[in-house]
């Protein structure tokens, strides 16, 4: 319906205005169904478990400090996990990117036996859902004695296909071969010519990937809850998913709400901040397959 | 970057080692000295807050450790959701005699669901190693001791309640429709479940739902079956009171005479506060869920005017119960002796668990001091003493017919049934999709035509 | 090292050939990774289907060969198709709104004439659900649209309800609320992917198609959406991939059943039943392994569809 509309629009030159009205109007609404739900968690979490048990209410209570302090003192690790997830987000999100820009390079600025078909296969592989190996993974790391440990949850972002997909079609498109080539000429290693003249021509595509990758790994749970079973290891997701199951003796609602709250808040930070490369820098350099 | 980078997972790689490197250290405890780390496996913050209110000497750290002494206690606690703390413990009890010093399991928690699957199991220590004797625990009720006793007739863990449970019921309601709330009274409209389901059908017409949910009454069936979920051979099967609880409770839904919410969900709890038109009659429970659960410390509930009741209802039954076990391989086998016997058969300490948190506490002694005068009346329930009636209860629960898988069977059977109670589906579809969750989670089970046995033992019953 | 590699050169020149040794050293990362934690994980699940392999109690039962006895098992029980069928509507039920609105707000934003004003916050806006964790996003539409949530007294107090309509006990609503939960969280991505696709078009094709007097629907589908085609590609197959691991926001929702009756249990839930609650590794074996060759398939399918295979020569 309304693309039909917006494409008679632009026929005619006529309707601009109706369709700008109707884009913003759609726009609007869906910018409430985006925030409507940080707006509610953000209630919840002034309120006591039994105020929200009797239902909902769109003014905030008064139980924030209350909440907050629970949360502090849970005998969860809520502290410890906001940090556990910073150094575990941080750190793949750090790995996926450099190395999956690593990879990509090595595929985009090299001539070398089996090249394309290293390429298929890395396609291929990004077909296996992760859940898939999560059996074998477990195994391997309780065999590797790399249970809680961090280790694991990061550097299998070393391979990240997606990721690398991303960069690959962003050098087809803004890494010209003949820059490279000049590089060389000026007599630059070919490792310090990635580090030092690739990645900051990546660092749109790199900063996109990045806020990606660290949202993902942040709010992953289904990993790393077969890997970190020692409190003082896990991550947010974990005990968040903890604290909600936690029984009728300490059920606490407006807990669970602040936890949640207090989990989101450094990802929203941390987007807002390279935001500026979402909005803008996919654009910069575009992705053309 | 790169030199950065390397940096850091290098120091990543360092933090993260340090854990299993320390753990490998095995260190022999040496003779007569005892471990110098308690460490307690539970699932909520229960027992902890027993042993920190009434256990004497002990002295809270932070949240999950506290010392005893120059004993440090180390507190973990993993919920039950999802088998997370049967797992956790099936993965480190086998191991634990292995385990370094400061990691072995010296304590563990267990639920009556369960509970048999450790008991019958060596990983959990006999009583008597301790040097508990049956004198000891002459006083604690018969069923508590059944249900951790294991099939060659040991007992092996202990507790401090007795969850015998009753009806719990809305005062206001009850004199408005039935005309009464005294608890003799109002036990004969509920003294059985065809009474029971008469006594629905008035409250509906006055506006109420006798029961918040169909999974109230689950247990009070649940504990009054005639054979195990799962027999000898491996095989489920479905007791026909279990089934007769699905068919009152699909009659009472089509009626409109209850809801089919989950234990503890938001719609659940609305009956517990006053409100200003529709509510709920009772609830299932014993006394600590008045005082912990139905928000009687809030004004606006039902508990905090006092204005619950309590009777026995259709049939008897418990409901909860955590039993302390010791783990085989512990290095402090004196303390937990201590702890074990204090918290559970010290009658002032248990006198006193039973004022301050409403526990049904597990010594016939203690029970019927407080029936016998006003020290056991209840503010929630307006002053009633329920001692006698709880007393009564623990002394007719039958544990003869618990399984090891109850707590799976439990779980995937209600929420199996909730799709015939909401229509859909019919209800062979419901007991199938039940026989195949519950292979899926116990592979070494089967579970073929459960309906035709259930329905075939009640036929038999009524000829 | 670098003169050394010089010996080897066959028919390519000197130079390029020391430079081309990099391109397999670049890759080793990559390789060593995936092998040690994807490849090796991924033969040791396709082993243990064979085997039946399980947790009963304290004790392990197994390893012992059985052959395709855990496969058979899982086709028998029927369950399986129905779980791929749901997992396949549900992310049906969320893509083609997601692509649709995702498609139109790309060509908002890079329509010049439209000349949206605040572009930059709505950009931001759009990204911003998927930030929330999938479960408590779940959680919180569970406390929203139960019978005594506030969705229902809306539309009781309204007067469209007479009685709380009971979303989460209605196999459709269960699953609109799903794939209205997906997409949410996943239209902002697949805007910015597109966007950025639009934006690389070059302007002059538009001009031109203009001047022609193409019709803007011809010039959507006639151009912009040809040359859309790779990033699109990216988009299906990444969303495909991702709709098949669909897991926390219906295993939330539904508090792990997938009821009514399993119509919303997916792939992923019916993985995590059998490895997580009851650690039977020999099935959960065979249901990885019948997910990765489903995957497979589709993926190729698309990939066919979309001629991807000319893209890559």
């Amino acid at each position: 319906m309304s693309s039909k509309n917006a494409n008679n629009g632009l026929k005619k030159g006529m309707g601009i205005h109706a369709r700008r009205v109707l884009a913003y109007v759609v726009l609007i609404i869906m910018t409430f169904l985006c925030l409507f739900w940080f707006y509610v968690l953000f209630i919840n979490a002034t309120r006591s478990n039994s105020e929200i048990q009797r239902g909902f209410s769109a003014i905030p209570g008064s139980r924030l400090a209350a909440n907050w302090q629970s949360l502090m003192n849970d005998s969860l690790p809520f502290v410890h996990g906001m940090i556990n997830s910073l150094i575990v987000a941080a750190l793949t999100a750090l790995c996926a990117v450099y190395f999956s820009a690593m990879t990509a390079y090595s595929i985009h600025a090299y001539e070398y036996k089996g090249r394309k078909a290293i390429y298929t296969f890395i396609l291929a592989v990004m077909m296996i859902p992760s859940q898939v190996t999560i059996l074998g993974f477990v195994d391997l790391i309780r065999g590797m004695n790399l249970m809680n440990n961090f280790l694991p949850l990061i550097i299998t972002s070393v391979a990240s296909p997606a990721v690398f997909f991303f960069m690959k079609q962003y050098m087809d498109s803004s890494l010209p071969l003949a820059l490279i080539e000049a590089a060389r000429i000026d007599g630059s290693g070919e490792f310090r010519t990635f580090n030092q003249i690739v990645l900051p021509i990546m660092k749109p595509a790199i900063a996109v990937q990045a806020i990606f990758s660290f949202v993902s790994s942040w709010n992953n749970y289904f990993v790393p809850v077969q890997i970190l079973q020692k409190n003082d290891m896990k991550t947010l997701p974990i005990l968040i998913a903890q604290l909600r199951a936690a029984d009728w003796k300490k059920f606490d609602m407006g807990e669970v709400y602040m936890a949640i709250a207090f989990s989101i808040f450094p990802v929203v930070v941390v987007y807002l901040i390279l935001s500026k490369y979402i909005v803008g820098g996919v654009a910069a350099g575009s992705v053309k397959g | 970057m790169k030199k950065a980078m390397s940096l850091i997972l290098a120091s990543a790689m360092v933090a993260g080692m340090a854990v299993p490197a320390f753990a490998e250290e095995t260190t022999e405890a040496a003779g007569a000295d005892e471990g110098k780390v308690l460490n307690i496996q539970c699932w909520n913050d229960e027992f902890k807050s027993r042993i920190t209110d009434h256990y004497p000497g002990y002295e809270e750290v932070d949240a999950t450790t506290g010392k005893i002494g120059d004993v440090t206690v180390k507190w973990t606690i993993t919920p039950t959701d999802d088998n997370a703390y049967q797992n956790n413990l099936d993965a480190i009890l086998p191991d634990n005699a292995n385990a370094a010093a400061d990691d072995k399991v010296d304590l563990f928690l267990v639920e009556a669901d369960y509970a048999l699957k450790y008991v019958n199991s060596d990983v959990t220590m006999p009583v008597s190693d301790l040097g508990i004797t049956d004198d000891d625990v002459a006083d604690q009720y018969d069923y508590t001791k059944d249900i951790v006793t294991d099939s060659d007739g040991v007992l092996k863990g202990l507790s401090w309640q007795a969850c015998s449970a009753g009806l719990i019921y809305n005062r206001a309601i009850a004199k408005e429709v039935l005309g009464t709330e005294d608890p003799d009274e109002v036990q004969e409209y509920v003294k059985d479940w065809d009474t029971f389901n008469d006594t629905a059908a008035k409250l509906k017409d006055a506006g109420y739902k006798i029961t918040s949910t169909v999974n109230d009454t689950y247990r009070v069936y649940s504990n009054n079956v005639t054979e195990k979920w799962v027999n000898d051979d491996n095989q489920v099967q479905l007791d026909s009171n279990i089934l007769k609880w699905v068919n009152d409770s699909k009659a009472l839904v089509d009626a409109g005479e209850t809801g089919t919410a989950d234990l503890w969900s938001d719609e659940w709890s609305q009956g517990f506060y006053k409100q200003d038109q529709g509510g709920v009659f009772c609830y299932f429970g014993p006394a600590w869920l008045i005082n912990f659960s139905m928000h009687s410390d809030e004004e606006g509930s039902v508990g905090y005017d006092g204005g619950w009741g309590f009777c026995v209802g259709p049939q008897s039954f418990y409901w909860g119960g955590t039993w302390i076990c010791a783990a085989t391989g512990t290095d402090n086998p004196t303390l937990v002796k201590d702890i074990m016997l204090t918290m559970t058969t010290d009658q002032d300490v248990l006198k006193e668990i039973a004022q301050k948190d409403s526990d049904c506490v597990n010594s016939k002694t203690v029970l019927a001091e407080l029936a016998s005068d006003d020290s056991g009346n209840l503010a929630v329930l307006g002053g009633q003493n329920p001692y006698a009636v709880l007393a009564e209860g623990a002394e007719n629960v039958d544990m003869s017919n618990i399984s090891d898988y109850d707590q799976g069977c439990n779980e995937d059977f209600q929420s199996a049934m909730k799709n015939y109670f909401e229509g859909n589906a019919t209800l062979e579809e419901a007991v199938d999709q039940f026989s195949s969750a519950i292979v899926e989670k116990y592979p070494e089970l089967t579970a073929d035509g459960l309906l035709a046995g259930a329905e075939a033992e009640t036929e038999t019953a009524a000829e | 090292m670098k003169k050394s590699a010089t010996a080897a050169a066959g028919k390519f020149n000197h130079r390029a050939v020391r430079y081309n040794r990099w391109g397999y050293f670049f890759l080793i990362p990559f390789a060593v990774v995936f092998v040690i934690f994807q490849l090796i994980p991924l033969i040791t699940t396709i082993y243990h289907s064979f085997y039946e392999y399980y947790r009963s109690g304290l004790k392990w039962i197994g390893p012992n060969f059985i052959g395709l006895e855990n496969y058979k098992t899982l086709f028998s029980s029927g369950g399986v198709w129905q779980y791929f069928g749901n997992t396949m509507i549900l992310w049906i039920m969320n893509f083609i709104p997601q692509i649709f609105f995702s498609l139109l707000f790309a060509a908002w934003f890079s329509d010049t004439r439209l000349n949206l004003k605040g572009q930059r916050f709505f950009k931001t806006v759009i990204y911003l659900p998927n930030l929330i964790m999938a479960s408590a996003f779940a959680m919180l539409f569970f406390v929203l649209f139960s019978n005594i949530g506030p969705i229902n007294s809306i539309l009781q107090s309204i007067g469209i309800l007479k009685q709380p309509y009971d979303f989460l006990n209605h196999k459709w609503s269960v699953r609109i609320l799903i794939s209205f939960m997906n997409f949410l969280m996943w239209f902002g991505n697949t805007t910015i992917l597109l966007l950025a696709g639009m934006l690389g078009i070059d302007t002059q094709l538009f001009e031109a198609a203009e001047v022609d007097g193409a019709t803007s629907s011809q010039v959507f589908w006639k151009i912009t959406l040809p040359l859309l085609r790779p990033i699109l590609l990216y988009v299906v197959i990444t969303s495909l991939i991702g709709g098949l691991q669909l897991f926390d926001v219906p295993q939330v929702l539904t508090n792990g059943t997938g009821d009514p009756m399993r119509t919303s249990m997916t792939m992923i839930m019916y993985l995590n039943r059998n490895l997580t609650t009851s650690r039977n590794y020999g099935m959960s074996g065979a249901i990885s392994v019948f997910l990765f060759v489903i995957t497979g398939a589709l993926s190729l399918i698309v990939f066919k569809v979309a001629g991807y295979g000319e893209k890559v020569k």
